[in-house]
């Protein structure tokens, strides 16, 4: 991964740089009020910037869409394809007789013919997990099938 | 009551054409400066030269309103300043800036301040000077810096600290001078400085450690609320530190400074449109007491302190930018994006209007903020060409 350098700006938020394979240095810069701005540094002086783009919040989550981050992302734009095929996102509720068990013992697919591709735990996104991988509470679970099932599916994970 | 409110009437109805006037104009000049891409701040003291007395349009009931408005204007523009940046941010800037901040002090606090005793004036309205010129209006500065899009460079985060350091100077500054202004004789004015500082001192360290427990309180309230507490909190603070000889404006600017995190953002958005409309009628009352004539006579004295004090402001963005590696054209934006002065400014001088020198200072800081808030973004805009003439001259 490349390295990223952190810069606070006080009274206005913080600024993340870092130098492209092809040497260009580019900074995104995240305002306080959630607006960012992407700004490319000039060659000749590269104390300032050539290129700077402004982001509306919306124009963020887009852009980063199209470039394309988290595998779950790209997955999920796959199967949106395809007609009669759902997806949701499940918070498992803390007390839930499936927190702590593995995916396996829960039977999800055989119950309701939805599947499990991915598991979001804080920050960290677990894709195409096993049967062996067990669920915790406040885990979020990305799953694929029909209205029905995934309806089905959140009512056990959500009692 | 129906007879109480018959008879205001008559007064109320003349006094809200006067206000409703008047924040029209101010509404029309916010929108000039805009569209010059400058801050508003000398179009509105322009404005209260016009409707002050001697002025062109003299306002007559609605004086006694615009004073107490005015008053509290004062209050919410140090909330916000002291709302402006976290105590980490605090921490921080003190951390990486000291020797730009303690070379930005010299360099303009200095020279101000001796300007002042060359005058003849009193030695603590020489200090007040010295104050109107040091501090960069942290507002023109960062307007500037986004409409240049400039915050992605390199000398920008060395600015921003700069800025975060006079904040700091302020919560020492404002005491002491606040102080030595109300002190009579020298064991009075001892022991009021002692009282602001220790004040300060308590607040300033309650606000790094345990701000966070003051933020956890008003968390939960709804918008309404917190407006209604910040609001309160200001006042309420304000008025006891008038009370002790510490300003009213210290004790705000204390309680914007305490508020951090996630409550220090939303009371920050809702303060601002209340800020605005209080602030805008400061700068009209301020110029109001500035008599026109005043201002020509102290024209030439504020041409030669805006000259000191735009060169004294390239030398600190220059020291503070060489210190974040920044290379010439880097150093020469930073220095002439701090030039422009104004909130800090024109509050330092209300606190010494009712000095022997008050009336001279306030048409002096008048005229200097008018010059450095135009001259500041335009040097700020057309540095980089003034950096490549440096270079070939070289």
């Amino acid at each position: 991964m490349t390295e990223v350098t952190e810069t606070q700006l006080p009274g206005v938020g913080v600024r993340h740089e870092f130098t492209t394979v092809s040497g260009e240095r580019v900074a995104v810069l995240s305002h306080r009020t959630g607006r960012r701005e992407i700004a490319v540094y000039d060659r000749a002086d590269p104390d300032a910037c050539s290129t700077v783009l402004h982001l509306s919040n919306d124009d963020t989550r887009t852009l980063a869409e199209l470039l394309g981050g988290s595998p779950v992302s790209e997955a999920v734009s796959g199967v949106q394809q395809l007609k009669g095929v759902a997806v949701d996102w499940i918070r498992i509720r803390p007390g839930n007789q499936h927190a702590g068990a593995t995916i396996g013992d829960g039977r999800f697919r055989t119950r309701t013919g939805a599947s499990i591709v991915a598991l979001v735990r804080g920050d960290e996104t677990l894709p195409a997990p096993g049967p062996e991988v067990a669920l915790e509470a406040e885990d979020v679970v990305v799953a694929v099938g029909t209205t029905g099932g995934l309806r089905q599916l959140r009512d056990l994970l959500e009692a | 009551m129906t007879p109480v409110l018959a008879a205001a009437s008559g007064e109320a109805a003349l006094a809200f054409i006067e206000i409703g006037a008047v924040a029209l104009v101010l509404s029309v000049l916010a929108r000039l400066a805009g569209r010059l891409g400058i801050t508003a701040i000398p179009l509105y003291l322009l404005a209260g030269l016009a409707v002050g007395e001697g002025g062109i349009a003299p306002l007559d009931v609605s004086a006694d309103f615009i004073q107490l408005a005015g008053e509290i204007g004062v209050l919410l523009l140090l909330l916000t300043l002291g709302l402006e940046y976290s105590p980490d941010e605090l921490r921080h800037g003190l951390r990486s800036s000291l020797t730009p901040g303690a070379v930005d002090a010299l360099a303009n606090f200095t020279p101000a301040f001796l300007v002042g005793l060359i005058l003849g004036w009193e030695p603590a309205a020489a200090l007040l000077l010295g104050g109107v010129c040091w501090i960069s209006s942290s507002g023109v500065v960062s307007k500037v810096l986004t409409d240049l899009d400039r915050l992605g460079n390199r000398e920008t985060p060395a600015v921003l600290n700069l800025l975060v350091i006079e904040d700091l100077a302020m919560a020492v500054y404002l005491p002491v001078v606040g102080a030595l202004i109300v002190g009579s004789g020298a064991a009075d004015t001892a022991a009021t400085v002692a009282i602001a500082l220790g004040a300060v001192t308590l607040i300033l360290a309650v606000a790094l450690r345990w701000g966070d427990h003051l933020s956890r309180l008003l968390a939960p309230a709804s918008d309404e609320a917190l407006l209604l507490a910040v609001f309160g909190l200001t006042l309420l603070v304000g008025g006891l530190a008038q009370e002790v000889q510490v300003s009213a404006a210290i004790g705000a600017f204390l309680v914007g400074l305490a508020l951090s995190g996630s409550v220090q953002a939303r009371a920050a958005a809702v303060v601002g449109p209340l800020r605005d409309l209080f602030a805008a009628t400061f700068f009209l009352f301020f110029s109001f007491s500035v008599d026109p004539s005043d201002l020509v006579a102290v024209l030439l004295p504020a041409a030669a302190l805006a000259l000191l004090g735009i060169f004294g402001k390239i030398l600190s963005g220059w020291v503070a930018a060489r210190t974040a590696t920044a290379r010439t054209p880097g150093r020469l934006r930073a220095g002439t994006v701090l030039i422009a002065r104004g909130e800090f400014s024109v509050v330092i001088a209300a606190l010494g209007a009712t000095t022997a020198d008050g009336a001279e200072l306030g048409a002096l800081t008048a005229a200097y903020v008018l010059i450095t808030a135009i001259a500041g973004p335009l040097a700020a805009k057309y540095s980089d060409r003034l950096a490549t003439r440096v270079a070939t001259a070289t």
